[in-house]
């Protein structure tokens, strides 16, 4: 793409993990120059954590992942002469994120206040577990103690089930999307006032904020949502919400008047249930369903169903939607080269003019990058 | 000064994906109005969830909804769609959440709206993309998780396809495409130059797997297996997962066995001295502890292991977290008015900027609710034109 709308924009990373760097590939992934700041001893924690025992180079393949398309530059933040590069890289950024817990940047005294004396137009940027303050705050921000925490994993499996978290790192995502969007409505305001801004969100907040109709229908009703007994898909929703278990495969139907979906399945079980009856009755009518679509392969029902506009999928692993079409035409697979070797990965689901935001710029060796930063700085300075 | 303070978005988009998104602008600053269809407006209206009601309205579109205006018409009208594009000639986006094709043939696609107003950001969230055998399928949130393998993510390995019991696809496309918007319109703030800016629910889903989809596309397509029992997460080691106590629930992060053997004093984790068997034995160490976890309440080990720094959790449901100091100390419950008297409770907007938070008491629109201000706002010099 000619012109990538985040161009020219130059983000201080100092986060490590998932969260802030998440935040800090989507906006390279839009354009602007990213540049992690890392401990010279190991960088980034998240360069030596491998899922699977699967490595790109010296660093894990999880860390390519999240990490491709930006530089790297390593300083001490303890040591004053790399502090010094740092407060001069400040001055001529426009972001700065970090995820590290509270007042640890304010030792380094790389803190809100210390960045605006440096430069007042900054954008400053910052996760944190739980907030600042309570009870909470210096708790390990980890995904699956917020999931426990907020309530999250009673909203998935069945009502006998134990709590069932989320299987991906959901408060993390969700956190370092909220920082992108802070951080760029606080671009576009700086552009107008010329002024910059401190933007905060923590994991907590995050994954409240993404339970917010499951919030907003327990603050009224002060009735805990309560999962169903059979093929839970929402605690909220009516029967049939829920994925099905059918003779080969698995079939999801979502919302569906009851009647519609009993004429479309010639189920006279189910015709004897009323609307009103869809949600107060969910888990008898979702116990019928089961019972009857165990009678033949989910191909055959979902052709049935789809004939009568009924909101039904099958349920695919990642090697059934691969074969798919539709999958193909989305181009979302990019090829990466690290070290000679390929690596295939994803790429910004956003796109922009029509245009597919494709990046095939490894992530950084530790520190790769930091003579040639410092360069560009003296000479910035002359 | 707000964020997004003068930005006018014209909201087209229904449901959740695309208001979640509108409603996210809105609490940053912007004018957020919201294109109902005349007698019926956001289908979302009357999708009661869970038998709640709010005095007969529905909860969820109060949620997703508040802090917008909501101008009434019929874009088959002439007249009406005359109106619709006269706010476009001023906005500075619009956003939509119609299948492929239905914008075009209201006379709303992007080329031509482009040529009404160059500089606006032009936003579209689909089910599947504008291609492809699936472009014509409704983008409905389960469905969405059960094509893309996210079903096969959470719960046991021996439990059917487990969906994710909140709609993440709908919010993660609304969050991706309030990212392109703003993105947009930091361009637009420079250039003066508007945008198209496209997210699917299914690109959305897909990136949120990003970490795992990676793995599965450089390891020779393995499926993903979830742990038999307290699975965390598909990929991750023992303990990492949520385990029953003699009172409830504790959740275990990333930790070493040896370590929790020690402190819990579970002699049976302590023949896992390989650390490499903590993901290949990952069921045996996590049977071990689960049996052994049992065994005390979730207070008493959790006075073991947070003075050790390990990092774990108590679990809490809603009723139990409302209690904590932790969850009151955020303030994140945010009391809303609608114009006819409505009090609701609901969340608020959870970004922070200069150390505020971002609250707004107004509530969603009644049903075009606000048709006479905006005409009376965006017409009248158009009026006074053509007298």
């Amino acid at each position: 793409m000619k012109h990538l709308p985040l161009k020219g924009l130059k983000v201080l990373e100092f986060s490590q993990y998932l969260s802030g760097p998440s935040a800090g590939l989507r906006l390279a992934d839009m354009g602007a120059r990213v540049i992690k700041i890392e401990r010279p001893k190991g960088g980034d924690a998240c360069r030596q954590l491998a899922i699977k025992n699967m490595w790109a180079d010296e660093s894990s393949l999880l860390f390519h992942t999240i990490n491709r398309n930006k530089e790297s530059f390593a300083a001490d933040l303890k040591n004053p002469d790399d502090l010094l590069w740092i407060k001069r890289l400040i001055k001529e950024a426009d972001v700065v994120t970090h995820n590290f817990r509270p007042g640890v940047m304010e030792k380094v005294g790389l803190d809100y206040a210390s960045a605006k004396v440096i430069n007042p137009k900054i954008i400053y940027a910052e996760i944190t577990g739980y907030g600042k303050e309570g009870p909470w705050k210096d708790k390990p921000g980890q995904d699956l103690l917020l999931q426990s925490l907020s309530g999250l994993v009673y909203t998935s499996g069945n009502e006998n089930d134990d709590p069932v978290p989320f299987g991906i790192a959901i408060a993390d995502i969700l956190c370092g999307a909220h920082l992108v969007q802070g951080i760029l409505a606080a671009l576009i305001r700086r552009h107008k006032k010329g002024i910059g801004a401190l933007i905060e969100v923590s994991l907590m907040e995050s994954l409240l904020d993404f339970q917010f109709e499951l919030l907003t229908t327990y603050y009224s009703s002060g009735e805990q949502p309560r999962r169903s007994r059979f093929s839970n898909g929402h605690p909220l929703l009516s029967a049939p919400y829920g994925i099905y278990e059918t003779t080969e495969g698995f079939l999801a139907i979502a919302m569906v008047p009851l009647a519609k979906l009993a004429a479309a399945l010639n189920c006279a079980a189910l015709a004897r249930f009323s609307q009103e009856e869809a949600f107060s009755r969910r888990d008898e009518i979702k116990e019928i369903l089961a019972q009857f679509l165990k009678q033949h392969p989910a191909a055959h029902w979902l052709r049935q169903l789809q004939q009568h506009d009924i909101w039904s999928m099958q349920v695919l692993n990642w090697r059934e939607m691969k074969a798919q079409e539709a999958y193909r035409v989305l181009q979302m697979e990019q090829t990466i080269n690290v070290d000679e070797k390929n690596i295939v990965t994803t790429r910004c689901p956003v796109r922009i003019n029509g245009e597919r935001l494709f990046s095939k710029r490894p992530a950084p060796k530790l520190g790769e990058h930091t003579e040639k930063i410092k360069a560009e700085l003296l000479n910035e300075a002359s | 000064m707000n964020l997004l303070e003068d930005i006018v978005v014209i909201d087209f988009s229904q449901f959740l994906s695309g208001p979640s998104a509108g409603l996210r602008l809105a609490d940053m600053g912007a004018r957020v109005i919201k294109i109902e269809r005349r007698g019926v407006g956001d289908i979302c209206r009357e999708l009661y969830v869970s038998d709640v009601m709010i005095e007969g309205e529905s909860t969820i579109f109060h949620a997703i909804n508040r802090n917008k205006e909501s101008y009434m018409a019929d874009l088959k009208d002439a007249d009406d769609l005359h109106t619709v594009k006269e706010l476009l000639k001023s906005a500075d986006v619009l956003l939509h959440n119609f299948r492929p094709g239905v914008m075009e043939r209201l006379g709303l696609g992007y080329e031509t709206v482009k040529e009404l107003n160059p500089s606006l950001v032009y936003a579209e969230i689909s089910g599947y993309g504008n291609e492809g055998p699936w472009r014509d399928l409704p983008g409905q949130d389960l469905l969405l998780q059960s094509v893309s393998g996210l079903a096969w993510l959470s719960n046991n390995n021996s439990n059917t396809p487990t969906p994710m019991g909140v709609a993440v696809a709908d919010i993660l496309a609304g969050t991706h495409i309030a990212q392109g918007i703003l993105a947009a319109l930091f361009q637009k703030t420079i250039t003066g130059e508007g945008a198209l800016v496209q997210v699917s629910m299914l690109e959305s889903v897909l990136d949120f797997q990003f970490e795992v989809l990676t793995c599965f596309y450089n390891d020779g397509n393995e499926l993903p297996v979830r742990s038999k029992v307290n699975n965390g997460h598909a990929y991750i080691a023992a303990p990492y997962g949520i385990y029953k106590t003699a009172n409830g629930y504790l959740a275990l992060a990333m930790g070493d066995i040896l370590q929790l053997a020690d402190l819990l004093k579970c002699e049976g984790l302590k023949v896992f001295t390989d650390k490499k068997e903590w993901f290949s034995k990952r069921d045996e160490i996590k049977k071990e502890l689960a049996q052994h976890l049992k065994t005390g309440t979730t207070e008493s080990w959790l006075s073991i292991l947070q003075p050790a720094d390990i990092w774990c959790a108590q679990v809490l449901n809603y009723d139990e977290l409302m209690k904590e100091e932790g969850y009151k100390v955020l303030n994140m419950e945010l009391k809303v008015k609608t114009s006819n008297g409505l009090e609701i409770k609901t969340t608020r907007c959870p970004i922070r900027v200069d150390g505020q938070l971002l609250i707004s008491p107004v509530g969603a629109p009644q049903l075009g609710e606000h048709n006479e201000p905006i005409e009376a706002e965006f017409l009248s010099s158009q009026v006074a034109l053509k007298n």
